[in-house]
């Protein structure tokens, strides 16, 4: 039985429709952070506690969000690769992962600049912290572990068991505010309760993620591009390729 | 309207460093990822069209 998407599962399939899907994605990415930047900056007021400083709150929560969210994808995506023995699946796991650690980094980087003027301190061992500190850890960990192993496939399969048994820290990441007394504050939206924030702040909020949303997307498919150019260089289709920059 | 002049919206309300430090940081991360894929894909495709030219025997 062939379903339609099985076809794009083939990456040689998968390399020009990629390549068509960048424009667009990177084309929303800029509109909405341009869109987001200026509600961020011009039309949500300033913060009556924290003066403002707040305003990293437009790229904070979005590197944090994308930080877990991509993580889990990447799991999901590893794990279609062990189950489903398909080559893409984990193609795009691996693609995952160094946008990953990039937003797990700027959440940590931001957090630390949002954290001194507020809290007094660049850093603390609290949960929220330290469990995406860890996240930090298991990006790189999965990025070293790949690329230590020579054979694709056997370093697809070890990625992927890494991938998997790591997921466990992302809800402890994302519950360690309500698990544990943190220095970090509560959830600013959460289901069931009206946002913690005026509706300008968390619109922004929601406009800049969806911007980083659109970003990670667009630049794991180039990277998904160049992985699939690396492991199919042997392949006629490949060598078929016009040379020329695309 | 937040702001009176560029000064003040560049002052912060004296958070300036860390508002900006977060900003301009993560302005770059991003840009930076971006020029080096299209760098990688850019390297790849040249090489594509080099190894057409010495094809080898395995399909």
């Amino acid at each position: 039985m062939a379903f339609n998407w099985f076809k794009y599962s083939s990456p040689q399939t998968f390399y020009p429709l990629a390549g068509r899907l960048v424009p667009f994605f990177a084309v929303l990415a800029a509109v909405l952070g341009a869109i987001g930047l200026y509600i961020g900056f011009f039309v949500a007021p300033t913060d009556f506690q924290q003066g403002e400083a707040y305003r990293i709150i437009f790229i904070h929560v979005p590197a944090a969000w994308m930080s877990m969210f991509i993580y889990l994808v990447m799991a999901a995506w590893a794990a279609l690769g062990l189950i489903l023995n398909t080559r893409l699946s984990s193609m795009m796991a691996t693609a995952l992962a160094p946008t990953g650690a990039l937003m797990t980094f700027l959440a940590l980087w931001t957090g630390a600049l949002w954290g001194k003027p507020m809290w007094g301190t660049w850093w603390a061992w609290d949960a929220r912290m330290t469990s995406e500190l860890i996240l930090l850890f298991l990006y790189i960990g999965f990025m070293a572990l790949q690329a230590s192993i020579d054979d694709p496939r056997r370093a697809d399969k070890a990625g992927a068991i890494l991938a998997l048994v790591g997921a466990v820290n992302v809800p402890i990441i994302y519950f360690s505010v309500k698990w544990w007394n943190t220095l970090h504050q509560g959830a600013s939206i959460s289901v069931g309760r009206s946002p913690s924030m005026a509706s300008t702040m968390l619109l922004g909020m929601l406009v800049m993620a969806l911007a980083y949303w659109m970003y990670s997307i667009a630049v794991t498919l180039m990277r998904v591009r160049s992985i699939i150019l690396e492991r199919e260089r042997n392949t006629q289709w490949v060598r078929d390729l016009p040379g020329a920059p695309a | 309207m937040n702001w009176g002049s560029l000064d003040q919206f560049l002052a912060m309300g004296g958070y300036a460093t860390y508002v900006w430090g977060s900003y301009i940081v993560s302005v770059l991360v991003l840009a930076v990822e971006v020029v080096l894929l299209r760098r990688r894909h850019r390297t790849l495709r040249a090489g594509a069209g080099r190894s057409a030219q010495q094809p080898d025997t395995v399909a």
